[in-house]
């Protein structure tokens, strides 16, 4: 009886120090599995990028139309104080980021939108994972970011840069706007109608 | 009882195991070119109390205490600095571009004026890594102006 115990014992040691082994074997895999990941969203960027590259030739700047799509979901999201659609939004804006092919600009504007691309990129995922009022505070950088990248790359979309200088301690915030009507992303319903058109793009 | 005593021992034996599996440890005392105090020109009161509040999770020095050599709270402050270096790493201040310093410095105004940095879960062991009110504005108006100057 004794003797069983014992075993009984060890057996459950043996077990619970497997268990604490395994759970940190776990958490390496996760953290192994996010590079690879991101990789596989490479080779798919890659394939976009190339098929987007082929649409540009025939019709221009069809490149920064998911980026602009999905930058616009994210402000339709934060007029209508909807936390949720704008993460989602964001999550698909970081993929976006990651397609968006550069090759064919000159090697200073290349850089120009490195730089842009990696400061977006991290707005984007900030969103995707934020409370409403971060997701704001990201959305007006990001905005920066996106107007900064349609002045090199050019759109075929009607856009309005619109402008609310209440935002941000009163310093101001611009956003991007396919209508022509003021519908203030940065407050929502409080302030639905605070803002201006500050030039139509397009 | 003997159920006890041997659960107990179990415990025992598996904590003491735990005590063998391997950590990466967030150290390194090489100063970097990149390093926000070596490329910045930042006052030495403000120098200290950024690397007593900040540089523990977003640098690659942390000064580890007694605790975080025992498992399992070595694990969860692992995670803690990987995360806040991804987020933030002031060693390598100067390979961000002036757009992401930018970015960054607001994101540091922002949480420092929120008090959502230095984490709660972090103060409460460190108690000098928080800051007084009077910190707080100095190392805002200090950021701002390196905002203002980019």
């Amino acid at each position: 009886m004794k003797k069983a115990r014992t075993t009984m014992g060890a057996l459950i040691m043996t077990l619970v120090t497997i268990t604490a082994i395994s759970c940190k074997d776990a958490n390496q895999d996760n953290g192994a599995a996010e590079p690879m990941s991101n990789e596989m969203y490479q080779e798919d960027g890659t394939k976009n990028a190339d098929s987007e590259r082929l649409m540009a030739n025939d019709s221009g700047n069809t490149a920064s139309d998911a980026i602009i799509d999905n930058y616009l979901k994210i402000k339709n999201a934060l007029v209508a104080d909807n936390q949720e659609e704008a993460a989602k939004a964001g999550g698909m804006l970081v993929a976006n980021f990651d397609d968006f092919d550069t090759s064919g600009y000159s090697s200073e504007e290349q850089q120009e939108l490195k730089d842009i691309i990696e400061d977006a990129k991290e707005h984007a995922e900030h969103i995707s994972e934020s409370p409403m009022e971060h997701q704001r505070e990201h959305f007006g950088i990001l905005s920066k970011d996106v107007i900064d990248m349609i002045a090199i790359t050019g759109t075929d979309k009607k856009l309005y840069q619109d402008f609310c200088p209440m935002y941000n301690d009163k310093k101001g915030a611009q956003w991007l706007s396919s209508s022509e009507e003021i519908k203030n992303p940065y407050f929502g319903s409080k302030m639905m109608n605070c803002g201006e058109v500050q030039k139509q793009i397009n | 009882m003997k159920v006890i005593k041997i659960i107990a021992l179990v415990l025992l034996v598996a904590f003491i195991g735990i005590q063998f599996i391997p950590t990466d440890r967030n150290q390194s005392s090489v100063v970097l070119d990149t390093d926000f105090m070596v490329v910045n020109n930042v006052p030495a009161s403000i120098e200290n109390k950024i690397q007593v509040s900040c540089y523990d999770c977003h640098s690659n020095n942390t000064a580890y205490p007694w605790y975080n050599k025992i498992q399992p709270v070595a694990w969860f402050l692992g995670d803690h600095i990987k995360e806040g270096k991804a987020e933030l790493n002031f060693n390598e201040w100067d390979e961000y571009s002036d757009r992401r310093k930018n970015s960054k410095l607001r994101s540091i105004i922002s949480q420092i004026e929120d008090d959502e940095m230095p984490l709660d879960s972090y103060t409460i062991i460190h108690a000098d890594a928080k800051f007084s009110e009077d910190e707080k504005s100095e190392i805002i108006e200090y950021m701002a102006q390196l905002k203002n100057s980019l």
